[in-house]
């Protein structure tokens, strides 16, 4: 297998250069991340040539950067999972929006069309605007929503809640009234802390 | 000619065959569908954003609710995700007993998959049969984990425990007489694999009956043949997988191309459609059972003959025995430890894809090293093929989007996520 994560990592040098960072294989996985300006060439390339050929755009998602520990960088990324028929390999592809106030990368709804939902729900949930997707519309969230849910700074009890009113005879919208609690904290031990120590 | 304006209506969300809560918009022109636009997120829970709350092992359960028709096979991505970014080794039993939960959830999935997609195309009578089948096989689930569906039986490092010796036995009461309790026990005087056995050999003729029932009806025919038609470059241009992918004829299988646990070490092979219609997905599905049941039976006698540990041995990813933890003051902490701050998990990032009943489901973990995933992605194969509803619709009569939805094998739960 990693003879085969070899050839795939010499083969986006020997194509890209140095336009695309360079490619990281971790837990026999690679992922390369595309700056945002040569980000719809690349992709463009990573379907069309014929020695990577990534028929296929599995996934595509956002991710808020902003709490990870020891982060710093831009917030915002959109993550392709991108697989091969041809050859047999997966490639995963990030792209990190250059403003994180207002986060726009390109999309790749041309290139492959099943980004189309992926992107409105990356849209959706993570507010990162797709240039040139033709029908960025919310997906998942209900009709009227406002915010972006996944957000980390948007809390999981969220803002508003509905109940049915009986004066008014239908569904009202208000602001929520349960405080969101934590039952685990959430903790960062120290390194290798997971690994093998805890053979009985 | 009059001037007839396009007509525009909603399908669902409480349609009985828009498979939950789907609503899809469609504009008509005349009965022809001239595009459909189905709205989701009708039953979205934000399990992404609830796992980033909880720690990994209480997310685990709301893998199971994703796509609640099959819901031990998005456990197990969930638990191949967790188990690479460990670098945890599963025990080689529970390799297998994985694979053949896996595949008994293969054949419970297109069970309800053909079932339910004959039922609304009018062919009542074929859920009645596919329910029967799919009935014992909940059985088998409710014998190992004690719950019908939502079994939360995988664990990260193996399963949570040994598959049972004794299956439940029916009880006389006034509604059942000696005579009936005892046929109805015949097959649940062994174990768990004594049972599981018995479907196996009892299912090829179940199959055959499916096959007299639907395969040369003309009128299941007239309905599927030739609707939703998918070509091979269109299919990998919309992202499709699993019998979507194989039914245009792309030969592709995660289980033969990229194979996790035990798939390289068992013999069964990959059924592939020729013209990407309705009817050929159909014969597809049709066929994945009779191989997913091959595989079980190769599963079960090789549980059978091999017994061992089922879970891993590292405490700091899977709790210790209750009688070591009983007599140990470190198997105690390590228990306590593990069920109240959880398990930490070395940050990094994995995308693990499997081959789920209804195509692939991926789950992308990342983790900042805490004890809780700092984001979970999950691909579920319904998202891609719902979103091509559109292009296999258009053009089609308004009954034949029924026949659509029926084929891509849609349930919200793992749409909606």
């Amino acid at each position: 297998m990693s003879a085969k994560l070899d050839r795939l990592v010499r083969q986006l040098k020997d194509s890209f250069g140095d336009r695309i960072g360079e490619p990281v294989v971790a837990l026999g996985e690679v992922t390369v991340a595309i700056p945002a300006e040569s980000y719809l060439d690349a992709m463009r390339r990573l379907r069309d040539d014929p020695a990577l050929r990534f028929e296929q755009l599995m996934d595509l998602s956002g991710i808020d950067y902003s709490e990870f520990t020891g982060y710093q960088g831009k917030r915002f990324a959109a993550v392709s999972q991108l697989l091969s028929l041809t050859h047999n390999w997966r490639l995963r592809v990030k792209v990190f929006a250059p403003d994180d106030d207002f986060p726009v990368v390109a999309s790749v709804t041309e290139i492959w069309n099943s980004a189309n939902w992926y992107e409105r729900e990356a849209f959706d949930l993570f507010g990162i605007h797709f240039e040139g997707h033709v029908d960025l519309r919310r997906i998942l969230t209900d009709y009227g929503f406002v915010g972006h849910p996944f957000r980390k700074d948007f809390p999981i009890s969220g803002y508003v809640e509905m109940r049915y009113d009986p004066e008014q005879k239908r569904v009202i919208y208000q602001p929520v009234t349960i405080e969101p609690r934590e039952v685990t904290p959430r903790i960062v031990r120290e390194e290798n802390y997971a690994k093998g120590s805890g053979r009985g | 000619m009059a001037d007839v304006k396009n007509y525009t209506i909603n399908f669902g969300p409480q349609h009985p065959a828009a498979h939950g809560v789907l609503r899809l918009v469609l504009e008509l022109d005349g009965e022809v569908v001239v595009r459909a636009d189905p709205h989701i997120g009708l039953l979205h829970r934000g399990t992404e954003k609830l796992a980033e709350t909880r720690t990994w092992l209480q997310t685990l359960p709301y893998m199971d609710r994703l796509d609640y028709t099959s819901m031990i096979p998005s456990e197990h991505a969930y638990c191949l995700a967790v188990e690479r970014l460990l670098g945890v080794e599963v025990p080689l039993r529970a390799q297998y007993i994985r694979v053949m939960m896996d595949e008994v959830t293969r054949i419970k999935n297109h069970l309800l998959n053909i079932g339910t997609h004959a039922l609304d195309i009018g062919a009542m009578t074929m859920v009645l049969y596919t329910f029967r089948e799919r009935e014992d096989l909940f059985d088998v689930l409710e014998a190992i984990t004690g719950i019908r569906m939502h079994g939360a039986y995988y664990r990260p490092g193996g399963v949570y425990r040994d598959l049972p010796d004794q299956m439940p036995k029916y009880q006389e009461n006034r509604f059942k007489n000696a005579q009936t309790v005892k046929e109805l026990n015949e097959a649940r005087n062994g174990g768990l694999l004594d049972f599981l056995e018995d479907f196996t050999n009892r299912f090829p003729v179940y199959l055959d009956e499916y096959h007299t029932l639907l395969t040369d009806n003309r009128i299941w025919k007239q309905r599927t043949v030739g609707i939703g038609v998918v070509s091979p470059e269109r299919a990998l241009q919309l992202g499709f997988s699993g019998a979507m992918l194989r039914g245009s004829g792309v030969e592709w299988d995660l289980r033969k191309k990229q194979p996790y646990e035990v798939y390289d070490r068992l013999d069964f092979d990959i059924p592939v459609g020729v013209n990407g219609d309705t009817y050929d997905r159909y014969l597809v599905r049709m066929e994945e059972m009779a191989q997913a049941n091959r595989i079980v039976k190769q599963c079960i006698d090789w549980l059978r003959k091999n017994p061992g540990p089922v879970i891993t041995d590292d405490h700091k990813v899977a709790p210790p025995r209750r009688e070591k933890m009983k007599g140990s003051m470190e198997e105690l902490i390590h228990h306590f430890k593990l069920f109240s701050e959880g398990m930490h998990v070395p940050p990094g990032e994995a995308y693990v894809a499997i081959e789920h009943p209804k195509g692939e489901m991926g789950v992308w973990a990342v983790s900042d090293g805490a004890n809780k995933p700092y984001r979970i992605k999950l691909h579920t194969a319904g998202i891609p093929h719902l979103a091509a509803t559109d292009e296999m619709c258009r053009g089609h009569m308004l009954a034949d989007a029924t026949a659509v939805i029926g084929t891509i094998d849609l349930v919200l739960g793992d749409v909606d996520r």
